[in-house]
């Protein structure tokens, strides 16, 4: 291969993934039900507790951290299903199995798209979550910080999930079975980074081993998602 | 009217051997074998059920034979995949349009997934020679059935792929949809090209076709 070859075929992978990712943005703008909905129930859910228990700012700012995580992770998991279901059922998935382009590279995309559409909302709102569990200021930082880091790996992880579960119907049980016992890590490290800084240590490691998770999912879940979606689709 | 595009190579060539293909435990059909050359059409006849769709499936690639393999130009399409995928266009039972998107923008992004990111004006001479105007730039999800599927073709179209493998392009499309498809079909083989097809109705010329006929069928 001479380099001009090499440097086309380096610009094709580049224009196929951002292409989808661009896609993908474009149809959650379009159809803005998958935009609001994770962010809607987030902030539901969050809010109930300060509802249900009693409004006693210590308790709520004890539990307040993994409270919000929790919510976090279950509000990914509501909008984890549409990555590739729809793609599944008009045909377009066959389409990516069939493009030249390593589907790998191309469901880094998709999950790419998703994490923007369904988490980064999610982070937006974070500080007014904090606010209703009544987080000291400088535990707002760091929870959004926090979820930046670490919910990239919940759409990496899920991008797995739903390519191993895409070809069943209802399978949203199974999914979350699948999916929530690999996301603990981020919970942990999310959650504990919070609490740390509230009890005036130094959140770091926590952050750091939230990043290094983050990493880890990034090279594996799309090599294995993409075996999973030629499985689904065999 | 389309540019005249520039022939494919003579000597491609598709082969499968020995093909067996299982649903559930019940066997559709074995020992399949089948070849199809530069500038001929291989229409896969068989009654529903047969496997036809299956059998389409496991020569793109899209899923595994139980035994045999599928080589095009002489090397196994599960040793060198990603460029099998590059020669081949697959039309499905789905159009694969996202119905949130127009005509064009679903073309320009499976054009660029198959490739290169094709030319806004080349994407408008594809549609327009398959009967979708500019006036029908608005979300596919809005377009009859038959336009869906005339897109779908402008897709195969597009993507310069020598290997055509479509799963019934006839569906839903009209007299003159047919009609452009057969033109589509016949300009693709006089360039060189290859088609495998399923199909009840009549595509292709006798002198250009031929065919294969799964067993237990009554067609």
């Amino acid at each position: 291969m001479t380099d001009h070859d090499q440097a086309s075929s380096a610009q094709s992978l580049w224009s196929g993934f951002l292409s989808l990712l661009r896609r993908d943005l474009r149809i959650a703008l379009r159809e803005r039900n998958d935009l609001v909905q994770p962010v809607l129930f987030f902030v539901v859910v969050v809010s109930l507790f300060p509802l249900s228990v009693a409004p006693d700012r210590q308790l709520l700012q004890d539990a307040g951290p993994g409270i919000i995580w929790v919510s976090a992770l279950l509000a990914t998991l509501l909008a984890l299903d549409s990555m590739f279901r729809p793609d599944y059922e008009d045909g377009s998935l066959e389409q990516l199995a069939l493009s030249p382009q390593p589907l790998s590279l191309l469901v880094l995309a998709k999950a790419a798209a998703h994490w923007l559409a369904s988490a980064v909302p999610l982070i937006v709102v974070s500080p007014l979550l904090a606010m209703l569990m009544q987080l000291p200021g400088n535990a707002t930082g760091v929870l959004a910080l926090s979820l930046v880091l670490g919910t990239p790996a919940l759409s990496l992880i899920g991008a797995v999930g739903v390519g191993l579960t895409v070809g069943i119907r209802r399978n949203g049980v199974l999914l979350s079975l699948l999916v929530l016992p690999l996301y603990v890590p981020a919970l942990i490290f999310g959650a504990g980074a919070v609490q740390s800084v509230m009890i005036s240590q130094d959140p770091t490691p926590h952050l750091l081993l939230l990043a290094a998770f983050s990493l880890f999912t990034l090279a594996v879940c799309p090599l294995a998602a993409a075996a999973a979606i030629r499985i689904s689709l065999n | 009217m389309l540019n005249r595009p520039a022939p494919f190579p003579d000597e491609n060539r598709l082969e499968a051997t020995e093909i067996e293909c299982l649903r559930g435990f019940q066997s559709l059909f074995r020992s399949l074998s089948l070849a199809v050359e530069a500038g001929v059409g291989l229409q896969v006849r068989g009654a529903n059920g047969s496997g036809k769709t299956s059998l389409l499936r496991i020569l793109c690639g899209l899923a595994l034979a139980e035994s045999g393999s599928v080589f095009w130009n002489g090397l196994d399409i599960r040793k060198s995949a990603a460029e099998y995928r590059a020669q081949i266009s697959y039309l499905g039972h789905r159009p694969a349009l996202k119905g949130e998107l127009t005509p064009r923008e679903n073309l320009d992004v499976l054009g660029a997934l198959h490739g290169r990111r094709p030319d806004g004006r080349r994407i408008d001479e594809i549609l327009e020679a398959v009967g979708i105007k500019r006036r029908h730039e608005r979300p596919s999800r809005t377009l009859s059935a038959g336009q869906q599927q005339r897109t779908a073709l402008a897709r195969v179209m597009l993507s310069d792929a020598p290997l055509w493998i479509l799963d019934e392009p006839a569906t839903a499309l009209d007299d003159p949809g047919i009609g452009t498809l057969r033109t589509a079909l016949r300009g693709h083989l006089d360039r060189g090209g290859l088609v495998i097809f399923t199909s009840h109705q009549p595509l292709l010329d006798t002198g250009e076709l031929r065919e294969i006929r799964l067993p237990g069928t009554h067609d």
